[in-house]
């Protein structure tokens, strides 16, 4: 039997549960799908949170020349590699605009640091940021986008990039393209069997079998647990 | 404004549908009570597509899982939290107290953490052992089988470890650790502190018909749609109205007050019904209040009459007093040997797999009771904060701080799952001067008087917090691990969380023999009013390093049993 063939048996309980609950078929091979599949877009908001998200989606907090920006900034931070999308390509300045209104502190430093950007961009290359070529941005950009500036007066600078780095990397990284870039592959029906072999074997770390015969054998979760009076599992 | 007065008359009303409710609903309705189940929030049922946030990706939340609206993030099942709008508390001059409320059908167990521990016999006579605080009047042998029979009913994973304070049930098997956890289990071994497979009620193999076997998602807090872990509504409520029971649910219904008659017996409640802003009377024979400890301690201050003139239960004077919470602090290190990991899935069962019970003896030490350790980290899926100061590491593991662009796609895979932290849970030592009273200019947007709390920790837990962080210390250095952060000193009461924090508090309504110093008995019946019970965590004398749902769970089918005797032989 491979490794898919017994998921795949071990599975039907789960599936089977699952069906129960939620009124599908059981029998119905594609079942263990239909639990992550099911109804997009609902995920299990209450009248009062979909009144405030509609409150937040019907408002603008920046303005369009402020959105460019963003996200020219958001593509210098994550552009577009051979293999992986950039950041604005997947929507991370909408993320920016709705957190802005989501968690308000960050709306003063998010302007203020972008008024501050094209103020410095004007007087070094008379353009706003955003007007700028791709020399003069990265120019800047060098200049703030480490910490101790030896200009201090790039500071807030400084500051105001962590803020939209950490901001884009948050938006990119729960996106759906940013966690296939990251390889996180959970978030489904499994069933966790223990860290693969040859993964032990790189960390020199072994499960030991003592602590093993306490473990789950997955091949008979769906057999009910009895046990003896003194609490040991029979089954 | 007309209080609308319902003419049925129940055998029971039950206040609250958390742990402590869901259980008398269902011992008390298959004994063929009509039983009227009130909670303050909504139904909710975590297998209904409108309520379900389990196997949802960041994306589906604008917010990408931020903690904006729910404390615990956008997919976490808790309606409510820390502050809830229109409810509020408040709290004396110097008090710090968080009190964390959901409100919905369950409770606090659709969210929690599944830790599902029995108190050992030494936790119940603590008072014998250190002169501190009061013994319970009951000990391990009586809640032992009780014990037993929620280990079955419900079903918890752990392993039989014969540790005379952590008594063994009947559990399910345990996962296996996580690479993050054998790291752990090796640097615990080398530092001599005992760890063993956690003790969790997920269902790691299936128990009964009507419930899912786990499927390693990780995400217990969401709740489960399958009901492969424990919440009250999933596996004590929905079974006892599926089984037949007699049971009228009574949503979105804040309880004003137990009502009483002359004989100052209790003969139902009132509430608020948060739809109509209408206020209702409920009749019963029997109360049984399980809204959570402080929740039921404010509608018993809440129903004074000329019989109970300092509020029902409150003879003693200590209604409302001896809160507390568990101890918390916590700290991460980063594990060098699993920067630039491999990844796959080893989402797992909600939390740990693994965790270390208190071992050591307090004679050797300048601090009373003990703590658990609890181990967290790995590969967890992306939420908002993910990529917050993700060079910040390479002052450490060298590399340049900050930049973008590919430099930044690779550090972040870098430090992917490279995290591990441990938090210590530890015991608090009940005090008096701890309570929660009306607050008497205060009330809530249902005109009904609110809560104040005064809670001061003492050098105890303090100096527990600090021996936590010396063990913090000495596992990540055992475990190879380079720690993050600075180790807080005296001037930060060594990283201990505010009371509350914790999300543990009990003992408002201690049990005890003496009338004069307790407010219920040991089958959880107040002194003062025979027909009134309470089976939240009000009642415990003392709470042990514990989680508390599991004794929460016993005592309560205990006294539900004792409901059912004493009705019997016509004593209530």
């Amino acid at each position: 039997m491979d490794r898919r063939e017994s998921l795949k048996t071990l599975l039907v309980g789960t599936v089977a549960g699952g069906a129960m609950v939620s009124g599908c078929d059981p029998k119905a091979e594609d079942n263990l799908l239909q639990i992550s599949e099911d109804k997009v877009g609902l995920y299990g908001r209450t009248e009062k949170e979909k009144a405030r998200d509609k409150d937040l989606f019907d408002s603008q907090f920046f303005t369009e020349k402020e959105l460019v920006t963003i996200a020219v900034l958001c593509d210098i931070i994550l552009p577009a590699t051979s293999s992986d999308k950039g950041a604005s390509e997947v929507n991370v300045p909408d993320f920016v605009e709705f957190i802005a209104k989501d968690l308000p502190y960050h709306q003063h430093p998010l302007r203020g640091g972008l008024m501050w950007l094209d103020h410095q961009s004007n007087a070094r290359f008379n353009r706003s940021f955003s007007e700028c070529n791709q020399d003069q941005m990265l120019e800047l950009v060098e200049e703030i986008a480490y910490p101790k500036p030896k200009n201090s007066e790039m500071e807030p600078g400084v500051n105001f990039f962590d803020r939209m780095r950490n901001l884009t990397l948050t938006g990119y990284y729960t996106s759906q393209e940013g966690i296939r870039s990251l390889g996180y592959v959970g978030n489904i029906p499994n069933v966790w069997d223990g860290v693969p072999e040859e993964i032990l074997k790189k960390h020199d770390l072994t499960y030991d079998e003592e602590w093993l015969s306490k473990c789950v054998d997955q091949k008979s979760r769906n057999v009910k647990a009895e046990w003896d009076e003194d609490g040991n599992l029979l089954t | 404004m007309q209080i609308i007065e319902s003419s049925k008359v129940y055998d029971v009303i039950i206040v609250g549908s958390g742990a402590g409710g869901g259980m008398a609903t269902k011992v008390l309705s298959e004994a063929g009570y009509k039983v009227a189940v009130v909670e303050a929030g909504p139904y909710f049922d975590p297998a209904d597509p409108n309520d379900r946030t389990q196997l949802k990706w960041p994306w589906e939340s604008p917010r990408r899982g931020a903690s904006s609206v729910r404390p615990f993030g956008d997919f976490d099942s808790a309606y409510g939290g820390w502050e809830i709008e229109g409810e509020p508390y408040t709290t004396t001059e110097d008090t710090e107290f968080d009190w964390f409320r959901s409100r919905m059908l369950g409770g606090r167990t659709n969210h929690w953490g599944r830790i599902s521990l029995r108190f050992g016999p030494d936790d119940f006579k603590r008072k014998s052992i250190d002169g501190l605080g009061d013994n319970w009047p009951i000990g391990y042998n009586e809640v032992k089988p009780y014990y037993d029979r929620v280990d079955k009913l419900i079903g918890v994973f752990g392993s039989k470890e014969n540790i005379p304070n952590e008594p063994d049930g009947f559990y399910l098997p345990a996962p296996k650790p996580r690479l993050h956890e054998l790291y752990y289990i090796k640097g615990a071994r080398k530092a001599g502190v005992p760890v063993i497979p956690s003790r969790m009620s997920m269902l790691t193999k299936k128990i009964n018909d009507d419930r899912g076997v786990c499927f390693y998602c990780g995400q217990c807090n969401r709740g489960c749609q399958v009901y492969a872990d424990f919440s009250s509504g999933t596996c004590l409520i929905f079974p006892a109205i599926k089984g037949g029971g007699q049971v009228d649910l009574y949503t979105d219904a804040m309880v004003r007050k137990v009502l009483t008659d002359e004989e100052g017996k209790a003969t139902g409640v009132s509430y608020v019904n948060k739809k109509d802003r209408m206020e209702y009377q409920l009749k019963s024979k029997t109360v049984v209040l399980a809204a959570s400890a402080c929740s039921s301690a404010r509608i018993l201050l809440n129903s004074k009459s000329e019989q109970h003139p300092n509020g029902l239960g409150n003879s003693s004077g200590t209604l409302g007093h001896y809160l507390h919470d568990s101890t918390g602090a916590s700290r991460a290190a980063i594990v060098p040997q699993l920067l630039n990991r491999d990844i796959y899935n080893e989402d797992g069962t909600g939390g740990m797999h693994v965790y270390t019970p208190w071992w050591l003896d307090n004679k050797d030490l300048d601090f009373a009771r003990g703590y658990h350790l609890e181990v967290w980290g790995g590969m967890g899926m992306p939420t908002y904060g993910f990529g917050f100061g993700a060079s910040a590491m390479n002052e450490i593991f060298g590399g340049k701080v900050g930049g973008y662009g590919d430099k930044l796609r690779a550090d972040v895979k870098r430090y992917y799952g490279a995290m591990v932290g441990i938090s210590g849970r530890g015991e608090s030592v009940p005090q008096f001067d701890n309570y929660c009273e009306i607050d008497p200019s205060t009330v809530d947007e249902f005109g009904i008087p609110v809560l104040r709390f005064n809670y001061k920790w003492t050098e105890n837990e303090v100096k527990q917090a600090a021996h936590m962080h010396d063990t913090f210390e000495e596992l990540f250095d055992a475990m190879g691990a380079h720690v993050l952060g600075d180790k807080p000193g005296a001037d930060e009461d060594y990283g201990l969380l505010a009371p509350g924090r914790i999300i543990h508090e009990v003992g408002t309504t201690r049990m005890g023999k003496d009338p004069k110093t307790s407010v219920t008995n040991s089958r959880q019946q107040l002194h003062d009013a025979d027909n009134v019970f309470v089976v939240d965590g009000g009642p415990f004398v003392s709470q042990a390093d514990k989680n508390p749902t599991w004794t929460i769970l016993a005592l309560s089918w205990r006294t539900s049993e004792y409901i059912i005797d004493q009705v019997k032989q016509r004593n209530i």
